[in-house]
């Protein structure tokens, strides 16, 4: 009940938001729950699954390219949410296809891979507007209403974003996701017991890629244009990083872990361009002794490995 | 014993399984009437792990045929044997530690209901798995424990847990992989009462050094020695064998 009143008051505050303050502050809050849903996506597979995926920005850039390449065509919901959610996860489940087969390292080697294959694909095509990427995106039409202003996007934004979020919180308390967890503590007696674990592993990870394909489109559609950096490693490396520092294995832990990193990314580039230095520290710093990530820490676990 | 009618449950013939020159399995052929419950001894090294790992597809055989309840498995990856009825335990405990030991034995028994790509139920509602786990929670010894998490047992409970865990798939044929690997002597007095008291339906095929324990279980007794089978009878017609004293009992 306590738990529902906090969830009630924070949507309605990041609801106002918009209201009460000037367009920049809102537009850190828009990126945040942009990064936070495609980390949360990532947190799925690592901290539920404990599949290290290094190559999740290829559905963030499947979704981003999908959205950019209809919506000045056809500027509705189909462009974009639903192509782009699917392009994403047939994507997923060719990549997954492979890289399933193996494990730890060899995972994070395979999915890194074709990840940047796809920034080197998309880097080359001028179809796909090469190194430039595509300009001037529009923005979607919703129930024939343009979602141009900062408050409907901000609305928009969070009833996806929200939507999305609830999904992914009953997946893993669903029968499904604690198949996940026991894949995650042990494979092999998952598989002496009887379940089929490459198929289990493979349908999180499209379920985890569609959501960033979703995360990606989104992003085309906040920014109004996408590169072929959202496919580079760092795309999936931040998320990575927003994953550990929230905390692995939380789902939420990704709002803060976004929010850490985007915040301090605005607040510490302002000041100096080695920003990615003081990041790199912070995360440092966070792994020796928080491990539990912020989530952790908040819940008094702090340097306790699970 | 078995009547001559009865068909037989699983029939192992002629299982090879080499490791470079090394022959783990040299030719073994066994027969496992339903019901029955037969205990695999021989010195270590004579192959009784490989037997089990060939049987339940953690290693493909080398050659030979495994036929259960009438179809063959010979190969079939480890899921898809579970899948037919075959569970088995491990010599060295293998459970999810970080889960408790009821969640340990719910995942087992949801994958002996056939497993689940329920998406968005929630796992408390889907009751079957979940009564499955209790009762073999209770059946094993641990119903007291269930909220533990499995990697906080004591060595015994672990063992008592591992069981329990091949138990809940409610499988035809169990395979025991040394119950009682390094438990004290109560301890193993009450993991034996407890494999005494596992209903007949359930097929037994143990691996077990302890001869008061493979004397109280089991039916008759196959005794391996480097991959092949020595010899095979009822416990006191393998006591009374030369061969096997020779290679196994005069050694202890």
């Amino acid at each position: 009940m306590a738990r529902a009143l906090g969830l009630a008051l924070v949507v309605a505050a990041v609801l106002a938001f918009p209201l009460s303050v000037g367009p920049y502050p809102v537009k850190l809050v828009q990126e945040i729950l942009i990064w936070g849903i495609f980390a949360m996506s990532l947190d799925l597979l690592m901290g539920y699954a404990g599949m290290v995926s290094f190559g999740h920005s290829a559905f963030f850039g499947i979704g981003a390219y999908t959205a950019a390449l209809l919506l000045p065509k056809w500027p509705g919901l189909l462009s974009a949410l639903g192509a782009p959610a699917l392009a994403a996860a047939l994507g997923a489940l060719a990549i997954g296809f492979f890289s399933i087969r193996v494990g730890g390292v060899y995972f994070i080697m395979l999915t890194l891979a074709f990840s940047q294959m796809f920034f080197a694909l998309t880097f080359q095509n001028a179809f796909l507007g090469a190194e430039d990427g595509i300009t001037s995106v529009p923005r979607p039409l919703v129930f024939g209403v343009r979602i141009s202003s900062l408050g409907a996007f901000h609305l928009y934004l969070i009833t996806i974003v929200g939507a999305a979020a609830l999904l992914l919180h009953r997946i893993v308390r669903s029968p499904f996701g604690h198949v996940l967890r026991g894949i995650h503590d042990n494979e092999e007696r998952m598989q002496a017991v009887g379940y089929p674990v490459g198929r289990y592993k493979l349908l999180a990870f499209v379920i985890a890629g569609t959501v960033a394909g979703v995360a990606g489109s989104l992003y085309t559609q906040f920014v109004g244009s996408i590169s072929p950096d959202a496919f580079l490693w760092t795309t999936s490396g931040e998320a990575l990083l927003m994953v550990i520092i929230g905390g692995t294995g939380t789902l939420n832990g990704a709002w803060l872990g976004a929010a850490a990193f985007i915040l301090l990314q605005s607040l510490v580039s302002s000041y100096t361009e080695r920003w990615m230095l003081i990041l790199g520290l912070t995360f440092v710093l966070f792994v020796l002794f928080a491990p539990g990530g912020i989530v952790g820490a908040l819940r008094g676990r702090v340097g306790v490995r699970s | 014993m078995p009547a001559l009618l009865a068909p037989a449950l699983l029939t192992i013939d002629a299982l090879t399984r080499t490791f470079g020159a090394l022959s783990a399995l040299a030719g073994v052929s066994l027969t496992l009437e339903a019901r029955e419950r037969r205990a695999v001894i021989g010195p270590n090294g004579a192959g009784k792990t490989t037997l089990f790992n060939v049987i339940t597809g953690q290693l493909p055989p080398s050659g030979g045929r495994i036929v259960f309840d009438g179809r063959p498995i010979t190969g079939l990856p480890p899921h898809a044997v579970a899948r037919r009825g075959v569970s088995r335990s491990f010599q060295r405990t293998n459970l999810f530690p970080r889960l408790s030991v009821l969640e340990n034995l719910r995942l087992s028994a949801a994958a002996g209901a056939g497993g689940s790509y329920n998406l968005f139920g929630r796992v408390e509602r889907v009751t079957a798995p979940l009564a499955r786990a209790r009762e073999t929670g209770a059946a094993v010894g641990l119903a007291e424990r269930l909220d533990t998490a499995a990697g906080q047992l004591s060595y015994g409970e672990q063992r008592q847990l591992e069981v329990g865990v091949a138990l809940a798939t409610r499988p035809k044929l169990l395979l025991l992989d040394e119950p009682t690997a390094g438990m004290s002597p109560e301890e193993t007095q009450r993991m034996t009462r407890m494999l005494e008291g596992l209903p007949r339906d359930v097929t037994l095929l143990i691996i077990e050094h302890d001869m008061d324990v493979v004397a109280s279980l089991a039916d008759r007794v196959t005794v391996l020695h480097y991959g092949e089978v020595l010899t095979e009878g009822t416990f006191d017609e393998v006591k009374r064998d030369p061969r096997v004293y020779e290679v196994y009992l005069g050694s202890e």
